[in-house]
Parts: C-alpha cells; structure tokens; sequence
C-alpha cells in the first residue's frame, strides 16, 4: 500500500508534517511506502491522508492527526482498512470534488509535486511534445484562441490576443513572464498550483514561450509563498536535467530558460507594468500605458504576461483540443474558474467548477452553505478590486459579464462569503485600508484618494458619520475610477461602490441611528446581558477589566454601559450565550 | 548617524556582491540577501550597498522602504506574523491583534523591551481556511481565539524564562 500525505503549505499549517514523522514511525518495518502530494483543495478537512494500492485509492482519511498515526497503521498492516472507516471523508463532504470540473487543478493532490516522474507517469509533458513536434507557434495560438481562453489574473483578456500581439511584435529578445504574485488577501490558488503541480506551471509557459518567440522567461512568486518557491525551483532543476527546460528543449532548436524571481511584498505589483519595473529591481509603480508590455515590457523589450492559472490550462487544451475547453462555459467565458472559497462557509477550500455554474450552486452545493447556522449576507469576490454580492443575486452565473453587472467583477479567484454578522460598512472600510496602505503614491488620485475615502469609512464606522457622507464617497469614487493611472486605483472604489449599492441600510444606519446592524463596529454596539439566560456564574464580572458588571451568585448580571469599554471579553467566557450585542 | 548605528560587519556581504556580478542579481535580490544575513537591513549596509551596486543612498532607501519584506529595524527573537487578509478579517482577525498588543504591550510594527516578540500584520499567508491565522516564526497557528492567542504567547514566554 501507498500512503499519501496532502503537503500544501495550509495542510502542512494544520499539521500534516507531524501525521508524517509519526506515520513514518509507525509503519517502519512495512512494505507499505510513504509518499507526499500537494493541497487536494480541501482544506476544511486538512489534514487529508490517501490510502493507494498502486494507483487504486483504497481510502480517503480526514483529519488526521499524529495520534491517529498508530491505528493507521496496524490497519494497513493488517490490511483491513475498515478499522479506519472513523477517519474516512464522510459522504457529505465528498460531494465537495464531486460536483467539481478540474483541469487546471487537475493533478493538484493527486501526484507528487516534488517528482517529475510523477508529473511524467501521468501524461506531462505530452502537450509539449506534441507542440514542439509538429506544431508551429501560430498553430498554437490558433489552438488557444479556438478555445476561448481568457486571462485568469482578474480583467479576463483573451490569452491568444496577448500571445499574438507579443508575437507579431519587432523584437529579437522577447520575454515571458508568470505573474505569481497573488496579491488578493484571501485568494491561495495561485500558490496551490504552484506547490501541488509545479510542472503544469512550466509546460504551460514553455508552450506559451515558443508561441511568442521568446527564450527567458521569469516566474515572479509573491515573497510569502516559501514552499511555493522551493517547490518550483525543484521542479526547474528536474526539467532542465531531464532536457525538458533550458538549451535545445527535447532536442530541437527551441530554447527556454526559467528563472525565479521572488517579490517583495507590495500589492501594486501584481499590476503588470508595476511588476516588471519590480523585476528590474526598482519600486513596483506602475507604467503608463501604452505601450503595452507586449510592445515594450522588461528591459524593453516585448514581453508577454500571464497569470498561473492561465498556463495552468495551456497543456490541457494543446492536448485536448480548443473545442474540448470551449465547449465548456458561458457564450462569452469559456472553460473552467478557480476559486478559493472562504470565510463563513461550511466547506472551504478549492473550486474549480465550469464558468456558468451560479454562485448559490457554489456556495450552497459544494461549500455547503453558511457555518453555524447563520444567515448568508454577501459574497466577496475580485478583493481590493472587487465588490460584494448580495443575497438577491445569488443566482448570478458565474461568467465575466454577469458579473461585472454586478459591480463586481470575476477576480483571480478569491471568494469571501460572510454572514449576518459582518459589517459592510466595517468590509469597505477593510478594503480601503488595504488600498491606502499599498496605493504606492504616484498618482494623486489614487494616494489622497483613497486615504480621504478611508477616513469617511473610519468615521462612519465610529458613530461620527454626517448627513451627506455617501454622496461624499460615490464622488469620491468618481474622481479616483476616472482619474488613477492604474487598475489599483480605478477598481479601488468597487468595494465602497457595492456595498452602498446594496447594503445602503446598513450605512444609513451607521449615519444615522449611530448603530451597526452586524454588531461589529465596537463603538457603536451595546453588550447587554439576557437576564433570562445568565445564570449568575460570575465568570463575566470576574473577567471584566473595569469592573463594569455587578450581580451576586446566582442572579442576573447586569452591565453598566457607561463603564464598559466594549472589548466583548464577558461575551466569550459565557458559557451560557446570555451576553448579547445591541 | 541613525539609532540602529550600527557597527555591521560588511564583510558577509562579499559573497553577494560577487554574486551579483555574476549572475547580474537586481538591487531587490541584493536587499533580500542582505536581509538574510543580518536579520534586517542596518543603515550602514543600505549604503555599502548604495556604493557596491552604483546607485545613490536615496534609490536604494527608496526600494527598501516601498517593499513590506524589507525590515529597517531589529525584530524579537519571535516574529509573529498575524494576517489580515479578507478571510482573516472575516473571522475575526481584529480581536486577535487586540489580545495580542494587550498581551505583549505593543502595537503593530513594535518589539517588546526585552526583544523577545515583534509584531507585523500581513495580508494573507494563504492558510484562509483556518482563519484567523498567525504565524510565529516558521509555524503557523489557525482556528485563533483571543484566549487561545494568549495562551499560545504565554506558553513561549514560560519556555524563554526558564
Ligand atoms: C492592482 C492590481 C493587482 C493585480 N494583481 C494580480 C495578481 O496578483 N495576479 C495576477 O495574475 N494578476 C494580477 N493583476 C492583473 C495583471 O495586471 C495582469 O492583467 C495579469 O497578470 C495578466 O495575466 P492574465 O491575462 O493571464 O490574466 C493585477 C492587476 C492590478 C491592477
Ligand atoms: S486571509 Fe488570512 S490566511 Fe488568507
């Protein structure tokens, strides 16, 4: 038997390096093997250990920790399996793959992301031999755009338009650039392909690189992604020694070279020409465009830049065709989405699910609704750039179109959902603190922009909102979406945009009334004590840090307003709910 | 010239400047060495590095003030990274900053007198689904609760006093 250990970085977060040393401890002495393999994209259920015979998966275990390790193995020693059916993925849970379409996750979890053996055992690399062996690099283009592949980084521009305009541009260096920078706090699936199928990522640019001409190519990996980098250094090592990277690629005249570059840390460089001025090794501002990276990018010279996932798709379509990928999604958005759903949901994790699905059928089916019994309020989709979606569109399909309808747009995949007790005021104010802290100051509209934005949310969100403030920052919003030089700036306003259009109750309320219908914003809330659920244990009054609350043993406690300073410490040590929030 | 006036040896730096000709490393990859070695970028070394790569003090002030990596000043024995990203936020991620600064007396970007912890904020280390989630040093801790935070911050302190 093979035993397989999901290692993405959040599995290994939750402790699937530990389930490894004792697994390995404890099957020492068996010829059952130990092997790794990246993030399966469920990561509500990390960590996730795989029970294979040869390439049979006999059974899948759930949250397993180090002490089940011991059990594991006298099971597969004994090999009788059913004595660990009580760690086996429920049938609930399962539907979460099932009603999933993978293909740019589609070896994630399932192979070892540190062996090319095992990205070549099942099928890699095919796509570039059959490019470099008859195809010619309009062929390849042809094949992308028949398959109606767009960019997977945010603004959804068609991928063989970009290749194409590389291509036809005058110049004898050209370079092609990954763009791993995932800026979006709250989005991971950039860094799950990298760490769970590296090569997908390599082949997927070594295909692009022949398309456009170019020999250097550059992956710039967002500084916090670690395990990412290793990973994918690792997997450069292999390719080139195994001539699948490098001079005389598979030994014809075709030569690729892919280097590592590591960021920094600074949001505006996901932004492309901001990303390459970062790759030059200077502040990531961005450029004024035109000209276009196509025309004039690193060093100048034309260069081609798309995000992982993009490629992640490129050796799928080569080897199934266009038609197989187009068939797949919307008139207008073709194939297959990525998203990292979080926050209040039930099931998190990875989604890869064909464009056209609704956002209720995502976050109802496969993530299983909301946690803890509580109503869904919004959904956040795009980040910093994009908006929240209320309940009333639910049914929105999940398309580039329809989306931006919305006022939100689709994003490189991250998808927050949040319940009745987030804020929306406190969520916009969130997102423009980001902005104003990563705004990096070359454009005026952008800098003092969204710092005067920021503090009309900040005020409001503290009771000191004034009769005028939303018409104050939908002009706001104006002057920055018209007026900032790039994209981080122009979609900046989307987040205040939303939530005004759809949560405008929740602002007046703010304004007006001087309360936050979610109870989040500490200064406008109220902790009451329910006298008909406390119990008079005295936890809260001992807890309290200014002795604000009163009551004997056994009564009803009550808290005085004017002495409480809101910190909601009296409300985790209930252990009875009774301390409520007004 | 500075309060972090520091006496660094420049030595260390051999190696990346001779990298650097070779491999033709741009300024970033020059500062994120450098940061390796001393644990943070001292003044002096910003300007050796200024004078080694050509460019003048206020470029190379200038990269290593924009990117949040770069560190100007010391940093505790125990760096604890507490994400704000939407998830994180989402879930919670205010009250745990909150435990934290009240627990250790300091607020973001800070290090405790007896330089055992800093604090930095981040925008997501990509673990949103065990949000809240902070990192100290290389391991990361999800599913935060103020309590929980606390505990976690007392624990170290009583394993450094002994
Ligand atoms: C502020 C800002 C941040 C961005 N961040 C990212 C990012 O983290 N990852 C990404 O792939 N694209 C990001 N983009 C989009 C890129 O500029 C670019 O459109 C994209 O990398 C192109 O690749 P694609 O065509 O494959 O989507 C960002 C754009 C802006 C304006
Ligand atoms: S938002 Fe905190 S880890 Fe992603």
């Amino acid at each position: 038997m093979r035993i397989v250990i999901g290692e993405g970085s959040c599995g290994i977060a939750a402790g699937a390096g530990k389930v490894h040393t004792a697994l390995t401890e404890a099957l020492r002495g068996t010829d059952a093997s130990i092997g790794i393999a990246g993030c399966i994209g469920m990561c509500f259920l990390e960590p996730v250990v795989d029970i294979y015979d040869g390439k049979t998966l006999l059974k899948r275990l759930v949250k397993v920790s180090a002490d089940d390790a011991g059990a594991i193995a006298k099971a597969v020693k004994n090999n009788d399996l059913s004595a660990v059916s009580y760690l086996e993925i429920s049938e609930e849970d399962s539907v979460f793959l099932k009603k999933q379409t993978r293909i740019a996750l589609r070896r994630c979890g399932l192979i070892d992301p540190e062996s090319i053996d095992s990205y070549l055992e099942d099928g890699g690399y095919n796509a570039l031999k059959k490019v470099l062996s008859g195809m010619s690099p309009e062929d390849v283009i042809e094949e992308i755009k028949t398959s109606g592949l767009a960019g997977r980084g945010g603004a959804g521009f068609p991928t063989w338009f970009k290749w194409n305009a590389a291509r036809k541009s005058e110049g004898e260096e050209k370079y092609l650039i990954c763009n791993a920078d995932e800026g979006d706090p709250g989005a991971f699936m950039d860094r799950a392909v990298i760490e769970s199928d590296p090569h997908a990522l390599i082949e997927g640019m070594l295909i692009a690189a022949y398309a456009i001409g170019a020999s250097k190519a550059f992956v710039y990996v967002r500084a916090e992604y670690p395990l990412a980098i290793i990973r994918l250094q690792k997997a450069i090592n292999e390719a080139t020694e195994r001539g699948l990277l490098g001079d005389s690629i598979l030994g014809t005249d075709f030569t690729c070279r892919l280097k590592i570059k590591a960021g920094a840390g600074a949001f505006v460089c996901g932004e492309e020409t901001a990303l390459i001025e970062s790759l030059e090794g200077k502040r990531g501002m961005p450029r004024l465009k035109p000209p276009f990276p196509a025309e004039k990018g690193y060093e100048n010279k034309p260069s081609n830049i798309n995000n992982v996932e993009t490629f992640a798709n490129v050796s799928w379509i080569i080897e199934n065709g266009g038609e197989a990928f187009s068939a797949m999604g919307t008139e207008n958005s073709k194939g297959t989405k990525v998203f990292a759903l979080t926050g209040k949901i039930k099931r998190g994790g990875l989604v890869e699910i064909p464009m056209g699905l609704t956002l209720r059928e995502v976050i109802y089916d496969i993530g299983g609704g909301i946690r803890d019994n509580k109503e869904f309020k919004a959904v956040q989709l795009g980040g910093p750039s994009g908006g929240c979606i209320p309940k009333e569109l639910l049914d929105t399909v999940i398309d580039y179109k329809a989306l931006s309808a919305t006022g939100a747009i689709m994003g490189s995949g991250g998808m927050v959902v949040m319940d009745e007790g987030t804020c929306m005021v406190n969520m916009a104010r969130f997102f423009l603190d980001f902005t104003t802290k990563e705004s990096c100051g070359k454009c005026v509209h952008c800098r003092i922009g969204t710092k005067r934005m920021f503090e009309s949310l900040t005020r409001i969100t503290e009771g000191n909102g004034k009769e005028g403030d939303i018409e104050l920052l939908t002009e706001l919003c104006e002057g920055i979406r018209s007026g900032a030089l790039c994209g981080l700036g122009q979609t900046a306003p989307n987040p205040v945009l939303t939530t005004i259009k759809y949560f405008r109750n929740e602002y007046e309320a703010h304004i007006k009334e001087k309360k936050c219908p979610a109870g989040e914003c500490a200064a406008l809330r109220q902790f009451v004590i329910d006298p008909e659920k406390c119990k008079g244990c005295t936890l809260c009054s001992k807890k309290c840090p200014v002795g604000a609350i009163s009551g004997s043993v056994k009564e009803a406690h009550i808290i005085d307003t004017s002495k409480c300073i809101k910190c909601g410490q009296c409300k985790e040590v209930c252990r009875f709910g009774a301390v409520e929030i007004r | 010239m500075c309060e972090n006036c520091c006496n660094s040896d420049l030595t260390l730096m051999a190696d990346v400047f001779s990298d650097m000709q070779k491999n033709g490393d741009n300024l970033i990859t020059v500062l994120q060495k450098a940061q390796d070695i001393y644990g943070y970028l001292p003044t002096d070394v910003l300007y050796e590095i200024a004078a080694k790569t050509g460019n003048s003090p206020a470029k190379v002030m200038g990269v290593a003030t924009f990117y949040t990596q770069f560190r100007l000043k010391k940093v505790g024995k125990y760096l604890i990274l507490l994400c704000k990203g939407t998830a994180c936020h989402v879930n919670g991620a205010d009250s745990i900053e909150k435990a934290i600064c009240e627990e250790l007396g300091i607020s973001d970007g800070d290090t405790t007198d007896d330089g055992l912890f800093s604090l930095k904020t981040v925008a997501c280390l990509g673990c949103c689904s065990l949000s809240p989630v902070m990192m100290i040093n290389e391991e990361t801790y999800g599913s935060l609760t103020p309590s929980k935070t606390v505990e976690i911050l007392r624990e170290i302190k009583g394993r450094e006093a002994k």
